[in-house]
């Protein structure tokens, strides 16, 4: 075996090659002209870039092979500035590899570790220094500094706090209240059972009273938004209680995806399948909005609705578990 | 002139100016009417009706029954209404070329005279959503960009994508492009709810408020490209899938270059 390995000799560096424009003056004079080229090109580009920033309007649209109908002015501000980098690099490169200095240069490795003689001139300055300090005599110094580089660390963790005000029940709670009437959104109109036919869907909010010129706040509609599909009762498979939550074949979900929070919204009427167009979770209408595929591990919380004395749809409570997806403290 | 002007006086002047008038104005609401009521005569009706029932046995009533009754793979069709049957047939949906997941938008087997008499075929077994008149699609006039938008997000853009783009839904299924479909056909799905697509009612979503995003559809297909290829306005999916292969492709090419020896 170790004849074998000896037997390969050290194979060496392989023969320096020299370039045609080493040797060859004309090739030299060649690769002078493409780096020349190069750089003018570069420059065009420049020039491409001040001119179509000009002269060219910003409302022109011209058809491009491949892009279609674009922006003229848009479009040659672009080329122009690509080209007049990209050739800029390009010249550099080309002229590096062409005709600088071509000469391979063997630099040996020296060992990383520091001679002996260093390594214990550094422990000795570095004992008396301590020695100097009299750390080891001064315990007073010594607890004191101990305790405020301690204390240091906390700074960071108190400055965390001020990255907003604590959740509070917000996570837990909506503005569903038992009698909140559902009303379109947007439009804020209250909603009849007989104003929708069977396949209809109405995308929801609960109702508020608002200042003029008040908006509701995105983080309450994040929470809020409710889906109401009408289906014919016998359509549905649902207990007694999830059945008494339903209104003449109008059933109540959030819209928050009980697996990262997107708006569930894409129903299909004919499998009366409910699917979340972000991981695909789908949800079966008919059986409260049980997972049927995807990653959700929860199906979607669903609002018990019924009528109030006008014949408006409401809330008969507010929902029973929280919305959306899993968090920390959420019990279940 | 002259030799009429003698009779101006006549007894019998005023009682026919009367029945001159009343018959031009009876005639002008009859003429300027007749574009927005019902222009059939009783007759031309039911003769409709009858071509729409030949067209129906002939094409339809293999899959929706001889009555429209449906059957095992196609449903009944008593109760679409007239602007089901022309948002279907009049888009190429139906006839469906093959059983597959989904009728898919194709050129139309039938002319538009005969989607009408199968629309008045359909219409006539039950009552349903009509057809809406041009002169309750005006949505220039009648809708707002603004508030189609936000009508659109909220009720359109999860299944047909943010710029109308049509996406994916279940099993193959798919919800198609809206661009260039007819503001007519727009509404007609909007109340029927074809295939997969559920209805939206008038009281939750009002005729205006249909208009409206009528409107933003309109202009969202005449928005201009200003960065030049749309890649199908799909946002990070296609221009990451470019970036991927063009861009990355194309750096890799400059890397390979710039180790390249010179000769």
């Amino acid at each position: 075996m170790s004849n074998e390995i000896e037997a390969i000799k050290d194979p060496g560096l392989p023969a320096h090659v020299h370039r045609r424009a080493d040797t060859d003056p004309k090739a030299a004079k060649k690769a002078e002209r493409q780096v020349a080229i190069l750089f003018l090109l570069s420059a065009l580009g420049t020039i491409t870039l001040i001119g179509s920033y000009i002269f060219i309007p910003q409302n022109v649209f011209i058809f491009f092979p491949v892009l279609g109908n674009t922006n003229a002015h848009q479009l040659f501000l672009g080329l122009g500035m690509a080209a007049s980098l990209f050739f800029i690099g390009m010249g550099a490169i080309h002229w590096a590899k062409t005709l600088m200095p071509d000469e391979e240069v063997v630099i040996q490795r020296h060992e990383f570790r520091s001679p002996d003689e260093d390594r214990a001139d550094f422990i000795r300055t570095a004992k008396e220094g301590a020695a100097a300090a009299g750390l080891g005599r001064r315990s007073l110094i010594k607890r004191s500094l101990g305790l405020s580089l301690g204390l240091v660390g906390l700074s960071p963790l108190i400055l965390l706090r001020d990255l907003g005000p604590l959740p509070g029940n917000s996570l837990t709670k909506t503005s569903w209240k038992a009698g909140t009437r559902l009303v379109t959104d947007p439009g804020d109109r209250p909603i009849r059972p007989e104003d929708m036919e069977v396949g209809a869907v109405a995308q929801t909010l609960p109702a508020v009273v608002l200042a003029p010129g008040e908006h509701r706040k995105l983080s309450d509609i994040a929470k809020d938004a409710v889906l109401l599909i009408r289906l014919r009762p016998e359509e549905f498979n649902l207990d007694a209680e999830r059945l008494s939550w339903t209104h003449e074949g109008i059933i109540a979900f959030s819209k928050i995806c009980s697996h990262m929070g997107c708006a569930v919204a894409l129903y299909e009427q004919q499998t009366k399948h409910l699917l979340c167009p972000c991981h695909q979770s789908t949800f079966d209408v008919t059986r409260a909005a049980k997972v049927i595929f995807g990653p959700a591990a929860r199906p979607l919380p669903q609002l018990a609705i019924t009528v109030d004395s006008e014949g408006y749809l409401v809330a008969q409570s507010p929902f029973n578990e929280p919305v959306g997806p899993s968090f920390w403290e959420r019990s279940s | 002139m002259k030799r009429l002007s003698r009779f101006r006086r006549h007894r019998a002047v005023a009682p026919l100016l009367l029945v001159l008038a009343l018959f031009s104005i009876g005639t002008t609401f009859s003429v300027a009417g007749a574009s927005t009521s019902s222009p059939l005569t009783a007759a031309e009706k039911s003769a409709l009706i009858d071509e729409g029932q030949r067209i129906f046995l002939k094409g339809c009533s293999s899959c929706h029954g001889l009555n429209a009754e449906g059957g095992g793979i196609a449903p009944s069709l008593i109760g679409v209404g007239a602007a089901s049957v022309d948002f279907q047939v009049a888009t190429g949906r139906m006839p469906m070329a093959d059983m597959s997941t989904q009728a898919m938008r194709k050129a139309p087997v039938y002319n538009e005279k005969e989607v009408e008499a199968l629309a008045a075929y359909v219409a006539s077994l039950a009552p349903g959503p009509g057809i809406p008149g041009e002169e309750h699609l005006n949505y220039e006039r009648d809708g707002s960009t603004a508030e189609g938008g936000e009508l659109f997000r909220t009720n359109c853009a999860m299944c047909h994508n943010f710029a109308g783009q049509g996406g994916a839904l279940t099993q193959g299924k798919y919800a198609p492009t809206v661009m260039g479909v007819e503001p007519r056909h727009i509404y007609e799905a909007m109340i029927t709810g074809p295939q997969s697509m559920p209805v939206f009612s008038d009281k939750t979503i009002t005729p205006e408020e249909k208009l409206s995003i009528i409107k933003w559809i309109k202009a969202a297909e005449n928005e201009p490209q200003l960065g030049g290829a749309a890649l199908g306005r799909v946002g990070p999916v296609t221009e990451g899938l470019l970036v991927w292969t063009l861009g990355l492709g194309m750096l890799v090419g400059v890397a390979v270059w710039l180790a390249m020896k010179a000769r």
